[in-house]
């Protein structure tokens, strides 16, 4: 490494931070944790547009993170009331408490 | 310059990562989460993307944590239990780790591009609030209107998933 910073540098620190992100997903059993592990795959991907955009000269990767920043707000949104919801009835919010529909 | 910020800053981002995933007190990973975000809107100023930095704080720093704390603080979690430890599990994140350490410089330098340097002030796209709101407002207006919409689908909806049904 070492050197100039390039849009490669970028691109492997998304890769990095989406993989946390993910093992932060398949490993954890809070719910609460698996949807801030969420907020970090998402972060990841907003970074790597960004980047890829500023290297590129285009514009439009910008507004594409604006609005995944505003669906990402929503989707916390209800999310979390789901997990209230769910909360009430169970009184966990342990991913695999959650089998009732399972087969 | 550029390479102090980014070496500071994809460390600060990393760490702050792996602690979201790693604790298991959810308030520790709450705050750390808010860590994370903060690093990232920093490194949206090392690409000149500076509403993008803003709204990123206000946003998801400001308004998604604080929504986030409210639920900890609400549900009253408790730290997790270890769940059981399973090999297949363990060996599979391994493996994915290994394969990612190789191949994340690989993938990377073979996008077109990639090997462009980052110089600060030579943006060609200045990501101000003028140009992104000139932007939003022509090209992708009609998005722009549905994102309103479906803001107020979900807040109907949160107000319908969390009401309790005893007056109906």
């Amino acid at each position: 490494m070492g050197g100039e910073i390039t849009l490669g540098h970028y691109l492997v620190l998304s890769g990095a931070l989406f993989l946390i992100g993910l093992a932060g997903v398949v490993l954890r059993r809070s719910l609460l944790v698996v949807m801030m592990s969420l907020e970090l795959l998402l972060n990841a991907a907003n970074l790597a547009l960004v980047a890829v955009g500023r290297f590129q000269g285009i514009p439009d990767p910008q507004v594409a993170v604006f609005f995944v920043i505003t669906v990402a707000a929503a989707e916390a949104a209800l999310g979390l009331a789901i997990l209230v919801a769910i909360f009430r009835i169970k009184k966990t919010t342990a991913a695999d408490q959650m089998a009732s529909l399972r087969f | 310059m550029e390479q102090i910020f980014f070496w500071m800053l994809a460390a600060g981002l990393l760490i702050s990562a792996v602690t979201v995933v790693a604790v298991r007190n959810p308030v520790t990973n709450a705050v750390c989460l808010v860590s994370a975000l903060v690093f990232q809107a920093a490194l949206f100023i090392t690409l000149e993307a500076t509403f993008l930095a803003a709204v990123q704080v206000i946003v998801y720093a400001g308004a998604v944590m604080v929504l986030f704390l409210f639920v900890i603080m609400l549900l009253d979690v408790r730290v997790e239990v270890l769940g059981k430890f399973s090999w297949p599990k363990i060996a599979g994140v391994g493996l994915v780790l290994v394969l990612a350490l190789v191949g994340l410089p690989k993938l990377s330098s073979a996008f077109p591009f990639a090997g462009e340097v980052l110089h600060w002030g030579r943006a060609k796209v200045p990501g101000t609030a003028q140009d992104l709101g000139h932007l939003l407002f022509s090209a992708y207006g009609p998005l722009f209107l549905t994102t309103g919409v479906l803001l107020l689908v979900a807040t109907v909806g949160v107000v319908v998933l969390c009401r309790r049904d005893t007056e109906a």
